[in-house]
């Protein structure tokens, strides 16, 4: 198994698209594509399945509105009931209207922290992770389609420059 | 035809640009020095935001009596100015997320920026609550913990703790999704930054965004799932600070209407201070190709539903109050009583500035007049201070017995703080404009092809 990949640069969303349709179906492997924007299809197109970050979110958001509903039980009617403004605390069903604002306000407080932190341990970005897209023009107007050598590497090359590739160049990974 | 756009629709990117014009072009107030103009704003700004943390250290060392409260108006300028700068708060969310969920393209020229100052509106307005507690070093007993006195929990009935967790989830939801938005700006600036130190401290803030497929698809998802959050939270958010008042049993605050009437007022104060600056930012930071005569006009359609929304809750409110036929709604803050007694100056001033001269938008010569549209702003956040320094002051300066009846007349201390957090904003928001992408460059950059006039344009021709 070669170590060698080859980066090839394409400078418009459209090429690339169609290009990444053509390498898949030459059956080659698309081992990654850096874009500086999102490229709508792109995805679909290097056949990566969906996220399921948004179910994370509403997973979280249950758990927020839990533990509301757990902390205003809690505080106002188990561990200290008190009488406010002639309205006892006695249970938590009767005086649940009063606790309707925290309650949405912690689900959302939930649901948008941990969906982000999801995202960036999932995606793996963080404070001081290092860059490592392999070409700085990718986060401005080039799109970068990383391919592992297999075969000829000659006969690859010309075959994504063919496909609109303005630059390959092949890389030694390790 | 996957970039097709009507023709009938105006480009929202002026001029011939590239995907690296756009780049350039957003990097550019970065990258350069800032100019005079620049330098005395800022130090105009820096100078009120340090009057203001002397009137803050003022009153905290003496206490709130260095205001000018007295035992009938014993909220003033303080929740004046906290209401209004947590609805000016609320443009950027309303840009950033519900123009989202609406798929408004419009949006992408002007969400980083309306974010900024959302979060910078919501910081001022944070200030105010927690200085008015007077002992601010016990600010923290607003948190669910028991007090160091027994087991005491803080109380959940009350509209005021409803708003410490409103407001303290709103900003910081606002800041995490204005966060992760700028990753891939950041990312841009961090990959073509030549001086080291500048490299730095982009690469830090870029947390190492690369802009992989399958990060920009949960880019996208999280950013769709944040504005369906963000979108309730922020009618929440006014709603909550609206029940500070409606809870009560204060004639004029004791009102069903409060909670839209309240957003509504958010969304038109929040749209006018986004014109007041983003107005001026697009000619100070060469913008005009991505701020344009489209973002305006759609703005002022924004402020001219929204102003109609408050216009028609005002006359529902004198009306109703009229017709109740209680000698209490003669002395409201919209009654015949408010009109021609001692506070008619401020009556007078909420009706014009906010229902009258905005009437002129209907024009559309005037609404897509950058001048017009300018002082229009600015009369609209005047008037929408009236707003709600008329609900909190009339009110308390005609409450159930005549011999209590008295004005309000603000220290130099009200003046310097209400001051202070405007300089402290524009420091911020200066600041931001220097160092930050202010716009949203790579979402630009997805519908150049769209929406981009060279590309409309060569597609409409052929």
């Amino acid at each position: 198994m070669s170590d060698k990949v080859i980066h090839a640069i394409y400078d418009d969303d459209d090429v690339l698209l169609k290009a990444v349709k053509e390498v898949r179906e030459a059956d080659h492997h698309i081992e990654e594509v850096y874009t500086p924007f999102p490229v709508h299809g792109l995805e679909k197109a290097m056949g990566i399945g969906g996220t399921r970050i948004a179910i994370t979110a509403f997973l979280y958001g249950l758990t927020g509105l839990g533990f509301a509903v757990w902390m205003m039980n809690f505080m106002m009617i188990e561990d200290w009931p008190q009488n406010i403004g002639g309205k006892p605390s006695f249970s938590y069903a009767e005086n649940m209207p009063a606790f309707v604002p925290i309650m949405f306000e912690l689900t959302v407080f939930f649901a948008s922290h941990l969906m982000v932190i999801t995202f960036y341990m999932r995606s793996k970005i963080g404070p001081f992770v290092k860059a490592s897209n392999p070409d700085p023009r990718t986060t401005d107007d080039k799109f970068l389609m990383e391919v592992p050598v297999t075969g000829d590497e000659k006969e690859l090359e010309s075959f994504l420059t063919k496909t609109g590739a303005i630059e390959t160049k092949i890389v030694e990974k390790h | 035809m996957a970039h097709y756009e009507a023709p009938i629709r105006e480009p929202l990117i002026v001029g011939d640009k590239t995907y690296h014009d756009i780049s350039n072009d957003i990097a550019a107030p970065i990258e350069g020095k800032a100019n005079k103009w620049w330098w005395g704003v800022f130090l105009l700004a820096l100078t009120a935001f340090l009057w203001g943390i002397g009137a803050i250290a003022y009153t905290i060392g003496t206490g709130i009596g260095v205001w000018g409260l007295n035992n009938k108006i014993n909220w003033a300028w303080d929740i004046t100015n906290f209401v209004w700068w947590v609805g000016i708060g609320h443009a950027g969310t309303l840009i950033s997320a519900v123009l989202l969920l609406f798929r408004q393209k419009w949006r992408m020229g002007i969400n980083r920026s309306a974010e900024a100052m959302t979060i910078f509106a919501v910081f001022q307005a944070g200030l105010f609550p927690v200085i008015h507690m007077g002992r601010v070093w016990n600010g923290y007993w607003t948190m669910p913990i028991p007090n160091q006195f027994g087991s005491l929990w803080t109380n959940f009935n009350s509209p005021l703790l409803w708003d410490v967790f409103a407001i303290s989830t709103y900003l910081t939801v606002s800041v995490v999704f204005w966060y992760t938005g700028l990753l891939p700006d950041f990312a841009m600036i961090r990959d073509r930054a030549t001086k080291p130190f500048q490299k730095k401290i982009y690469s830090l803030l870029s947390f190492g965004w690369t802009g992989r497929a399958k990060d920009w698809q949960r880019f996208e998802e999280v950013s769709l799932v944040l504005a369906g959050l963000a979108t309730p939270l922020v009618l929440s958010v006014h709603t909550i600070v609206s029940f500070d008042f409606a809870t009560s049993v204060i004639p004029g605050w004791h009102s069903t209407v409060y909670p839209p009437y309240f957003v509504a007022g958010a969304v038109f104060s929040g749209f006018a201070m986004v014109q007041t600056l983003l107005i001026v930012m697009r000619k100070v930071s060469n913008l005009e190709a991505y701020i344009t005569r489209v973002h305006i006009e759609n703005m002022n359609k924004v402020i001219l539903v929204t102003g109609g929304i408050v216009m028609v809750a005002y006359l529902s409110e004198f009306f109703v109050g009229w017709y109740s036929g209680s000698s209490y709604e003669d002395f409201t803050y919209l009654s015949i009583g408010a009109a021609t007694g001692p506070y008619w100056w401020a009556f007078w001033a909420l009706i014009l500035c906010n229902g009258v001269f905005p009437q002129l938008l209907w024009i559309k010569k005037l609404r897509t007049n950058y001048t017009v549209s300018f002082i229009m702003a600015i009369i609209i956040n005047i008037g929408m201070w009236f707003e709600r320094f008329d609900i909190i002051v009339i009110n308390l300066s005609r409450g159930h017995l005549p011999s209590t009846w008295t004005m309000f007349e603000p220290t130099f201390v009200d003046i310097g703080i209400f001051m202070g957090t405007v300089g402290f904003f524009f420091v911020l928001f200066l600041l931001y404009a220097r160092t930050f992408p202010v716009v949203a460059q790579a979402e630009v950059k997805s519908i150049l092809k769209s929406s981009g006039d060279n590309f409309k344009r060569e597609r409409d021709n052929k």
